[in-house]
Formats: C-alpha cells, structure tokens, sequence
C-alpha cells in the first residue's frame, strides 16, 4: 500500500515526532550548542528599555513649572509632568467619588486647605448611609430587568452591608466607577476610529492581540513608573487592560449595521457626525453596551492584582488574609468580590439587553418614577440613618455606615469547615498533592526542560504548519524566537509546562462533560448558565479554594487553572454540538444511526472545529491563571513578572516577560484558531 | 411614440444622465481612461475591476415613473446609488433639476438630500431604536426642525401611508409590509421633489407585495413625485411604469414604455423577459385598435383609448358590432372588432412563433 504523505495528516505528525526525538536525543546539552539553546541576544533588551523609559521620564523636552512650594520656576520633564498631572487627576476623582459613598475630607480639603478643616470640624462630606446605595440598586435592578434582578441586588448588597464589607467594598466600587467610565470612552473613540479608517484598524488588531493575552501582572510594571503607586496607578493599570474588549466589541458592532440603515441616514441627509451619533452608535447599541459589560468584568477581574500596586479595597484585604493564611476571612471577602462581578455582569447585561421604552405620552410622574423613588430612598435613608444615630448612641451607627469588621462575620464558620476538611481528609489531600508532584508534575518538567530549542521549534512549528499552514509556522516562529532569544526559555518552557498539562486535563474533562450535557437541551442550558456564572468570577478568586485545600503548592496552581480553563472547554463543546443542524440529526436517525454512532460520526465531527477554539480559550484562560499562580510560589515567568514589581528597574524586564507570556498563548492562537476557521470553512459551518 | 417625446422635449428633465460609467476596482479610473470607449465585462474582468454601469444615459421628466428593471448583478441597483450619490460613479454626468450632482460638495450634497430627494430601500434601513413616529421624524430633526414640528408632520405621513394607531410602536413590532410603510412615510416626510424606491417590495410576501403596490398606486396619484423606481420583477414594473429601463450586465438594453417593450422588444434579451408577458395586461387598447374607416357601423358600448384591454375585452367580445374608442376629448379615434382581441387573446403563441425567426 503507497502512503500519500501529502494528503495524510496521521502520517506527516509520525514523521514529525520521529525526527522530534531524533533531535532530542540528539542534541546534548551544552553552553555554546546553538541547537540546545539560542544565545541571549535580547539579553540588553530590558536596559534599553528602561533607559528609554527614564530618559523620556526625565530628560526629554524639559519646561519651566512654577513650584508654589519654593515660590520659582523649575525645569521638569514634560512626560513627567504629565503623567504626574493624568496621577492626580484620577486620584482627585477617586477620591471624590470614594467620600460621595463613605464621606471624608480629602476633597473639600484639595479646594480649601487642612487649616480650612482645622478651623471648621463640621466640615466633612457625610456619607451616603448604606442603606440609599442598596435601595437604589435595587431599583436599578427592577427597573433594567425585573423582580429577579432585585432581589439579587438586595442579596449582595445586603450581604456586603451585614458582613462588614461595606467600606472596602466601596473603595473596590470607586476604583471600578472611574476605570470603567475612562476605559469605556477610550475604547469606544478607538473602535470608532477604527472603524472609520482601515489603516487604523490594521494597526490597532494586533495589539490588541497582544493585550489582550499579556497578564494582568505585566501591566503593572510600567504604570508604577509612569504613575507612580496607589489607587490612581492601579486605575490607570486596569484601564489599559479593560479597554482592547470594548474596541472589539464597537468595531465589531458598528461593522454589523445594515447597510441599508447608513443609506437610509445619508439618504435622509445626515452630516457625518449626525450619522454617527443618530444612527451607527444607536443601531449598534447592543454591541457596544456589551463592551460595556466585558469592561466592567475586566475592571473587576483587575482589583485583586491591582492591589499589588497599591489600590484599596476588597482586593488589598484578600491579600492580606490569603498571605496570613486566614482563609475563613480570605472566603468571606472573595464571596464579595464574586457578589459585586455577579450583580454588575448582570447589571450591566440587563441594560444592554433592554429595549428603548416609549415614554413621549406618559405624564410627568409616570415618566420621571424610577427617580421619583430614588430620591424618596434618598431621604429615606437618610432618616433611618438620623434616627440610627439616636439609637446606636455609645455604639456604630449600623444603619448608617457598618464599619470595616464589625459587622456579623461568617469567618469563624468557614475556617472550621477549613478545618474539618483538612482533619477528615489531610492524609488523602496530601496522597493526592504527593502523588501528583512526584509522578506527573516533576517527571513532566524535566522534560520539558531537556528539550533542544532546535526540537521544540522543530515540533512547534511543523504543528504550525501541517494543521495550519506555511504562514502560520512563519508567524509562530516569530514568536518562539523573541522568547528564544531573550533570556527566560527555561522559564518559559516551564510556564508551557504548567499550561499544557492543565490545557489537556482541562480540554478532555471539558469536551467529556460538555458532551454529555449536549445530549440534553435541559442540561446544556444549565451547564452554560453554570459558565456564565463561573466566568463572572474574577480569576484570583479560584486560588482561594484550591489554596484552602492543597496549600501552597503547584498543585494548587494547576488545579485551580484547570478548573478555570474548564469553563470555555465546557461552553465551546455545549455550543458547538447543539449547533449541528437538526436536519442531520434528522438525516442520520433515518439512516438507522445510535446515539453513539450519532456523536462519533457526525456531531463531534461537524462540532470539532468549534470545540477547538473552546480549547484556543482553554490555552488563554490556564495561561492566565498559571502566571497568577505566581502569587502561591511558582518558578515561572509570572513569578519574575512578580519580581519585576518591586523592582525598581524592572519595567524592562516585566514588559518582555509579558510579551513572552502573551506570545506564548499567540502562538497556539494563531494554529488553532486557523485551523479552526479553515476547518469550519470546508465543512460549510462557518 | 415620436410624438411622445416630441411633447416632452420642452419640459425640463428632472433626472438626466450622461454617460454614467460605474467600474469597481482599484484601478477603475486608469482602466476605463484606456479603454477609449468600448467598455466590456470581460475584458474588464481581467484587468481586475467589475463593470457596474456601463454607459447610461437617460432622462426622467417632471411627474415620470422610470422603471429600472433587470436582474441581480444588472446593475440596476448601482445606478440607483449613483444617482443619490450614494457612490460615486467613475465617469459621466448626472443632472438633478439642471444642477450638477456630480461637482456639489458635501455641504451641497446633504442639502439636497434634506430638501429634493426621499429614498426607500429594500430592507427599509429604519432605526431599530426610534419609533415610527420618530422614525419618520428623524430626517425632518436632521434638518434642524423641532421635535413638536416634525412630529406634527410625521403623525400626518403615518396617517397617509395607513399607519394610524401604530404610531409608538418600534420597527420590531411591526410586520414587513407595515415596516416598508414607515419606511415610505420616512422618505416622503420632507416633500421632496424626487423619489427613489430601490427594491421596496422585494422583501415582502407576494399578497403583502401586490398590497403595497395599489398603495404605491394610490399615493403617487395624490402625490405626483418624479419616481425612480428599481425592480427585478417584470411584472411589477408593467404594473406601475411610465418607462421601463432593461438593463444586462451595466447596459440598458432597452428603454420605453411597457406596451412597446412588450409590442417590440429590442433584443433577444427583452424578448425573453415579454415572452410570458398576458399581453392583455399590459398593452392599451390604443396599441391595438384600427384606424376608423367611414363605412363603420359601431354599436353602443365605446372604450377608453387609455383602457388596458383586458379589463374591457369580456365587454368588446359580447358585441356583434365593432366597438368605438374614444380619446380623451370623447372623440372617436379608432374601432376595435371582437376578432382582434380574440386574435390577441388565444391566438397570440402563434404569432409570437413567426416573429422570432
């Protein structure tokens, strides 16, 4: 029998593993073997960086600044005065809108003066009482969606009120009020842009790319140059994170407007921009308003690292408790954090999902009544508050702010249940923990680690091209050599490491669940309103539990990036086979098939392409969470990521870790997703 | 016919093209520049461009309802969009009320569209996030009118196009027959001189179509717009045109009325399109009567010249007589025998055989 080497795909992997091994075994370690490893030539890359970096900081374009203090000019850098004038700009606005929720004096004290305090103790910002904020959520909830959503926000904020997480709640929220805001503006300006002009969007699609796959530590490093730390640095961090998803979602949603509707606008005489703001954004709404929401996830997902950098809040307390090892508290304020993400996805999805009301016959009560009720909560609470105050008069005035921790805490509770699963479960935790590290995790490391470079490009890249083409290999050989030529390939490769074993475990208990439920359409809508549910989570949160139970290990790390990467293997299977056209269901029943027959030959293949971009998602997710695993102690590139941090010269290095990172997952991006779309193409499902 | 167009020639056009030229491709201009004239899809298609238009010239009067009528890809559509400038034609001249549309700026351009032009488009292109009313409203706000005016105007457009009581639904609650209405009212809102209806009804069911087009029957009566009007069904376009334009690959193939598209088509292509055309339906009894001679007896029943035969053939064949047509000024103008129309009638597959050879 000849083998046509050309068409078969099983035969041209063979050959690849095969020379894979022979260079493997091939090539022996050494110093100066090239084939081993590439020499560092990006090694000065880092300096020249951050030399950059300070030179622009500090000696470019010098001006004059009148300094009140020493009452003269002074010569500074214009990039600094800048970055130092976007700083306090964003710390004025969150602490503005911080004392708007908790009261304070920071802010009349920026128009007037600390002596201005001094003289007049009545001057403070009162806070508004907790009880206005829950109340209008509540109504923002019914209003955008009903008595479900109300009750939900009368839940969360009633726990954060009685739980104690009042105060660093709201400095969570006030972080996230004027993130989102800002990353919503930019991004929408940046989508429309694009949108206008093809040359932007060109420019703009690759980094976005690479933004959207760097980790979130690897935004960090620069801002703390740039912006110095705190609560503004930490804004401004979570800002260049959270607007690439609202360029995509606007461009995408702009480029979706039939074209008959813009006809229909310059046809009715419409100038340019009353095209834009009359007809494409409001057509586009939905879109964009789900950029809205990715946003506002994004922000949230960003709170917990931001507290790296200094910024307040939920995320600064769940460090803490996580580093002292105090679970109970460490569950209690990551169930807050998921409560906020839940009721602002949910928020948010609501209003984008709502159609326009017709208002125009409706008296003025009528039309005015969702403020009408805010206003009466308003003083409502306000009331409560004043009378709080009569009642709780040696104590906390609990119906007005519940101080941080004084409230009811349920920390006790979950550090027992803590301790009674390590009691009752300690030995096979550890069999488990144990058996894991020494028969799999370590074995596997080395070796990744005993790879030649020369094999791992060889084997990468022939992937590259037999499932995606000669381009693809090209693109990915790009990537793989600015990792190669930097000095951080070991780590990388133990970062690959940690990645593929928890993609496979993640990709076949995902595609084995997601078939499962597949086979019932009750089941697979449970099991993706479970995914949504479980996305909204912001990705610290999954350590939490994993740390409770396997400490602070590698396992956890890994499992804890199973479970995340879990959720798109799960959802991308459920879709992908419930959207095989009932007509072939129909087809293949009346040729006789079994349920059995019916998956293997014609759902899972018709679905497979699908199903591969779910595990595309699956290499993002566990990339994700395996550099924030640096956190728990891993040796990876996130654990320098992390380094870079206190560093001070270390924006450099951290701005080429990121890239390596987000190369990393760009490179299985660009096969899968190839392939993927190629696929879905010849079978006519695209 | 001559004597047609011999009346109108004082009337000034409305619409007038010259040479309209519409090539897509990177290189459209260069390509068209050498090709001195003689423009075919073929050898365009290897220099990398796709003819759109080639060489439309035309006119449409005051009062006219121009048909422009062929099949996907004709190219009908693109005119269209070169006449409302929604693309730019490659070369040529476009004439709107004499003025140049071609050389008016943006500023000029958007005037015109606010004051002269109304177009409805085949997909209706309302705001999903505007009622009808303010649908219908909206290019009159565009314009700078106040919201209290134009919704004044906008309640009357939605009464004309019988859409009253619907007035604060969306676009999403309304069928596709009541959508195109909004969309009709919409284009007529700021009274324009000119209208341009792409496609209006090809997206709706066949009884919601013949609907809409005794609806668009009716308002052209009481409106007495200039109307371009583009269509891919033949029979549509007898129903309603003045002239019909047939175009093939860019080209008008031919352009007349519809009784003598019908009567004489000019090419093969036409041919085709009139072969199973009921002529009764289309042709006038004017394009079928002999002239009067003096000897005639004619009985009592007399038809309009303007009549389409077949609403008065059962009246002609219960006749034992020869029947009168009359004019417009109740004079007789010629005489229709019973034999006629039921030559025209049965016999009209065996003359159409000879007429192909």
């Amino acid at each position: 029998m000849k083998l046509d080497i050309r068409n078969s795909k099983p035969a041209q992997f063979a050959i690849l593993l095969v020379v894979f091994f022979i260079l493997c075994l091939a090539i022996g370690p050494g110093e100066s073997n090239y084939l081993w490893r590439l020499p560092p030539l990006f090694k000065e890359l880092p300096t020249v960086i951050n030399d950059s970096i300070q030179f622009v900081m500090y000696d470019w374009w010098p001006i004059q600044v009148y300094d009140p203090d020493i009452e003269d000019f002074e010569e500074k850098a214009l990039f600094s005065e800048i970055t130092r004038s976007i700083s306090s700009a964003f710390l004025f606005v969150i602490t503005l809108i911080r004392e708007i929720f908790l009261g304070g004096t920071k802010t009349i004290v920026a128009f007037t003066g600390w002596d201005f305090i001094d003289k007049n103790p009545w001057a403070e910002w009162p806070a508004l009482p907790w009880t206005v904020i829950a109340g209008w959520a509540i109504v923002l909830g019914y209003k955008l969606q009903g008595k479900g959503l109300a009750l939900l926000a009368a839940l969360s904020t009633g726990y954060i009120g009685i739980f104690g997480q009042w105060e660093p709640s709201m400095q969570t929220l006030s972080f996230v009020l004027i993130a989102a805001p800002v990353s919503v503006a930019f991004g929408l300006a940046l989508g429309i842009w694009g949108y206008k002009n093809h040359w932007v969007e060109a420019a703009l699609n690759p980094l976005l790319n690479i933004a959207q796959t760097m980790p979130h530590y690897s935004y960090l490093v620069p801002v703390i140059v740039l912006f110095g730390v705190g609560d503004q640095a930490a804004a401004i961090a979570t800002i260049f994170f959270a607007t690439p998803p609202m360029v995509r979602l606007t461009m995408l949603g702009l480029k979706n407007i039939s074209p008959d509707i813009v006809d229909a606008g310059m046809m009715n005489g419409c100038n340019r921009a009353q095209l834009l703001f009359r007809v494409q954004i409001p057509t586009a709404r939905r879109d964009i308003l789900i950029g809205v929401n990715q946003v506002v996830m994004q922000c949230l997902a960003m709170t917990v690292i931001a507290s790296f950098i200094g910024a307040q809040g939920l995320g600064s307390n769940l460090m803490i408790a996580l580093n002292s090892l105090k679970i109970g508290s460490g569950l209690e304020i990551g169930l807050c954090i998921v409560l906020i993400a839940v009721l602002l996805d949910k928020l948010s999805l609501a209003w984008a999902n709502k159609q326009t009301d017709y208002f125009a016959d409706l008296g003025f009560v009528k039309r005015h009544q969702y403020w009408l009720i805010c206003g009466a909560i308003l003083i409502a609470g306000i009331l409560f508050a004043y009378f709080g105050g009569l009642i709780f008069d040696e104590d906390f005035n609990y119906l007005y702010i519940v101080p941080h921790n004084k409230g009811i805490t349920t920390a006790p509770f979950w550090q027992a249940a803590v301790d009674w699963i390590w009691d009752t479960f300690f030995f096979m935790l550890k069999d488990f923990n144990e058996f894991l590290i020494v028969s799999i995790l370590v074995p596997m490391k080395e070796a990744y680690l005993a790879m030649p470079v020369a094999a791992t490009f060889l084997l990468v890249m022939g992937t590259a091209y037999i499932l995606a083409g000669i381009r693809s290999a090209l693109i990915v050989c790009g990537f793989l050599l600015f990792i190669a030529f930097s000095e951080y390939w070991d780590r990388a490769l133990i970062t690959a490491y940690m990645t593929t074993f928890s993609v496979i475990v993640a990709s076949v208990v995902g595609i084995t669940v997601g078939s499962l439920c597949a086979q019932n359409s009750t089941a697979s809508k449970v099991v993706l309103l479970l995914c949504d549910f479980f996305q909204t989570f912001p990705s610290f949160i999954y350590l939490i539990p994993v740390i409770m139970l396997f400490g602070i290990t590698d396992t956890s790390v890994i499992i804890a990036a199973v479970v995340y990467a879990l959720v798109p293997a799960i959802r991308y299977t459920v879709e992908g086979l419930r959207n095989v056209p009932a007509v072939l269901h129909d087809a293949g029943s009346m040729m006789g098939v079994s349920r059995f027959q019916r998956w293997i030959s014609i759902e899972l293949p018709l679905a497979f392409p699908h199903i591969m971009l779910g595990v595309n998602q699956t290499v993002v997710f566990a990339l994700f969470m395996v550099i924030i695993g640096a956190f728990i102690g891993t040796t990876d590139l996130g654990q320098l990521i992390l380094k870079a941090i206190s560093d001070p010269r270390g924006t450099g290095i951290g701005i080429i870790l990121g890239l390596c990172v987000a190369f990393i997952g760009l490179a299985a991006d660009q096969i899968l997703r190839t392939w993927a779309n190629e696929r879905k193409k010849a079978l006519g499902v695209a | 016919m001559p004597s047609e167009s011999d009346s109108s020639a004082n009337e000034q056009a409305v619409i007038k093209c010259e040479s309209v030229y519409k090539i897509f491709g990177d290189n459209a201009h260069k390509v068209l520049e050498n090709s001195n004239g003689k423009v075919d899809a073929e050898s365009f298609k290897e220099a990398g461009c796709i003819v759109g238009v080639n060489n439309a010239s035309f006119e449409v009067r005051e009062g006219e309802l121009l048909i422009l009528m062929g099949l996907s890809g004709s190219g009908k559509s693109t005119l269209l969009r070169c006449i409302s400038r929604l693309t730019d034609p490659t070369a040529g001249k476009i004439y709107i009320e004499g003025q140049d549309l071609l050389a008016m700026n943006s500023k000029e351009l958007i005037e015109v569209r606010r004051s002269k032009m109304g177009m409805v488009f085949q997909s209706f292109g309302l705001l999903p996030h505007k009622t009808v009313l303010e649908n219908i409203a909206f290019p009159l706000q565009v314009k700078g009118q106040n919201t209290k005016e134009s919704i004044r105007r906008a309640v009357e457009m939605a009464e004309l196009v019988g859409l009253g009581g619907r007035e604060n639904y969306f676009p999403r609650e309304l069928s596709g027959g009541q959508q195109q209405r909004v969309g009709i009212a919409r284009s007529l809102a700021v009274e324009p001189d000119i209208w341009f209806l792409d496609e209006p009804f090809s997206a709706l069911d066949p009884l919601i179509r013949k609907e809409m087009q005794d609806e668009f029957i009716r308002l052209r009566k009481v409106l007495n717009k200039t109307i371009l009007f583009v269509t891919h069904d033949f029979d549509e376009a007898l129903r309603l045109a003045d002239r019909i334009a047939i175009m093939k690959e860019g080209v008008i193939e031919q352009l007349d009325t519809p009784a003598n598209i019908v009567l004489n088509p000019a090419t093969e292509y036409v041919r085709k399109f009139t072969e199973e055309v009921p002529r009764e339906k289309v042709l006038k009894v004017s394009s079928v009567m002999e002239p009067v001679s003096d000897s005639e007896q004619f009985g009592d029943l007399k038809v309009s010249k303007d009549a389409i035969v077949e609403t008065v053939a059962e009246a002609i064949l219960s006749q034992d007589k020869p029947v009168a047509v009359i004019g417009d000024n109740n004079e007789t103008v010629g005489t229709l025998h019973a034999s006629h129309v039921l030559n025209m009638l049965f016999g009209g597959k065996s003359g159409k055989g000879d007429e192909g050879d």
